[in-house]
């Protein structure tokens, strides 16, 4: 039996019109390049984003206090938010009913709040109720960033503990660990390879949240990058600061990037590291 | 005087309204090898779980090597410990390699030092076969290789009885043998063993008594050469028939 086709409408066969439609973006794309290119007052860009003068005048600052502010703040609110999420991811999964409902009622509060709001409370608000804590302020951007991470990140953890199967934590028990012990050393470590992903992510949000801290104030060595740049902006002609800000922040996340691919290949499916034999 | 090493007296296991065993009475002796066969859904492997509690029973009392497990006081993971139990899913510990499952429940339960348990866990692969393996990630073992590791694992902690859930049923055909060939040199070494199988001819060959179970219940039991060569209940023919001769078993209504 034949097979009935269309009739091409151009005489063209379909995949030969395919083929001419690609060619015909491109070309038009490089159009668009090459007038964009044309048309643009290039100096007058450079002068706005990437003003030499200015650039050189930056640094070595914003590497050596604002980089590093940031990446000290957000080390301690993921350090913070890490161990938290985790308490309550286990807490979500106890058989005990309290638990269960007191780490729910925290995660449905606190992932609900806008970041900037968690800052203020604990800026402002634990002073102000416990006049005589005196929260340091390290500390209190740890609390702050901690409390907005670990609401996603016991979600998160529950989410890789249940992902890992059920026979694991079986075999342990099996051997006479206890359910904890087998927990702790058997499903968290699985858990926590499985939700790598997932992990580098909030790590990277809270990179970015850790910007929030100019609420609580700042002297110039407590600055990090996004609180440099504008107060760069107001020294300096020009958007360059915030350029030099936006690329540090890509210094810090790429590499994360790259960390995460890493490990999740060494911890793949068939474990990476095994033996040749 | 014979040596009991498990028994267990009506054991009754229900899921809801689901009753899964219907009281069982089984009573198991030192290097005694028993082979549960019957058709899926009879309730054998959960039968098998029971002995270590991995399910916990609605009633009956289960007691192995004098410890009556079904007392609330007696500590479940020391009991567990001497109990080996050897899964139809092999459940290696994924993120370890195959020396470390070995170690890991001998350092963290046994309190063994690293060195001993070393020794052990080497000891205990060359056993199945797997000495050249030690290193190895899981993944990376065939499933007949996972279940030798598994089966090491579990003797590792040089247990008083070994039970086994199936240990052959996710394996392909080929590499069936090995490890059978292990569990038959375990037999033959005088290891107390309940197991779980679909492999006749190993049940008829190693095990000193077969039990046929069916809707919960023992329903025949005896030497391998009566229940699996002359059985005397219909369920059992019936099962027997459709194991030994599946292209000629009519559909089941």
């Amino acid at each position: 039996m034949a097979v009935e086709t269309r009739p091409a409408k151009s005489g063209m066969s379909k995949r030969k019109r395919a083929k001419l439609g690609r060619g015909a973006q491109y070309v038009v794309l490089v159009l668009i390049v090459i007038v964009a290119a044309l048309l643009a007052d290039w100096g007058q860009i450079q002068e706005a984003f990437f003003n030499v003068e200015v650039v050189r005048s930056l640094f070595p600052t914003v590497v050596t206090t604002a980089l590093v502010n940031t990446a000290v703040y957000t080390a301690l609110g993921f350090a913070f938010g890490l161990g938290l999420a985790l308490v309550l991811a286990l807490m979500r999964m106890s058989s005990v009913g309290p638990y269960r409902w007191i780490s729910g009622a925290y995660i449905e509060f606190f992932r609900g709040l806008p970041a900037l709001l968690v800052f203020l409370s604990v800026g402002f608000g634990i002073p102000n109720a416990f006049p005589n804590v005196d929260l340091n302020r390290k500390v209190t951007i740890m609390l702050a960033l901690g409390i907005v991470g670990s609401a996603y990140m016991a979600e998160t953890i529950r989410a890789g503990i249940k992902a890992v199967p059920g026979g694991q934590l079986e075999a342990a028990r099996s051997l006479g660990m206890s359910h904890g012990r087998a927990t702790m050393t058997i499903v968290i470590p699985q858990a926590f390879r499985i939700i790598l992903p997932p992990l580098t992510n909030e790590l990277i949000l809270l990179t970015k949240d850790s910007s929030l801290a100019f609420v609580l104030g700042a002297t110039l060595a407590q600055q990090e990058l996004t609180q440099f740049g504008r107060s760069a902006l107001t020294t300096y002609p020009g958007m360059t600061p915030i350029l030099v800000v936006g690329l540090c922040y890509l210094v810090i996340t790429i590499p994360l990037g790259i960390l995460q691919q890493r490990l999740e290949r060494r911890f793949g499916p068939d474990g990476g590291q095994g033996s040749k034999s | 005087m014979s040596d009991v090493k498990i028994d267990i007296s009506g054991l009754r296991k229900s899921f809801g309204q689901l009753e899964v065993l219907g009281g069982v009475d089984q009573r198991v002796e030192a290097g005694e090898v028993v082979c549960v066969i019957g058709p899926s859904g009879s309730g054998k492997s959960t039968f098998l779980r029971c002995v270590n509690l991995l399910e916990q029973p609605t009633a009956g009392r289960i007691v192995v090597d004098g410890m009556d497990l079904t007392d609330p006081d007696t500590d479940i993971d020391a009991a567990r410990a001497r109990i080996g139990m050897v899964f139809q899913q092999f459940n290696l510990f994924a993120h370890l390699s195959v020396l470390d499952n070995l170690t890991v429940a001998q350092r963290k339960v046994l309190g063994r030092d690293r060195a001993k348990a070393e020794s052990v866990a080497r000891e205990n692969l060359r056993k199945v076969g797997l000495e050249d393996k030690a290193g190895s990630m899981p993944g990376r073992l065939s499933g007949g290789q996972q279940q030798r590791a598994g089966i090491a694992r579990a003797l590792a902690m040089d247990p008083d009885v070994m039970l086994f859930d199936e240990p052959t049923s996710a394996l392909d055909p080929e590499l069936v043998g090995d490890v059978l060939g292990v569990m038959r040199r375990l037999a033959d070494e005088g290891m107390t063993m309940l197991v779980v199988t679909h492999e006749m001819q190993f049940a008829r060959e190693v095990a000193d008594r077969v039990l046929f179970m069916d809707g919960g219940t023992i329903v025949e039991q005896g030497a391998p050469a009566d229940v699996i060569g002359a059985p005397q209940q219909e369920r059992t023919r019936g099962f027997l028939a459709r194991v030994l001769d599946p292209t000629h078993a009519a559909p089941e209504d």
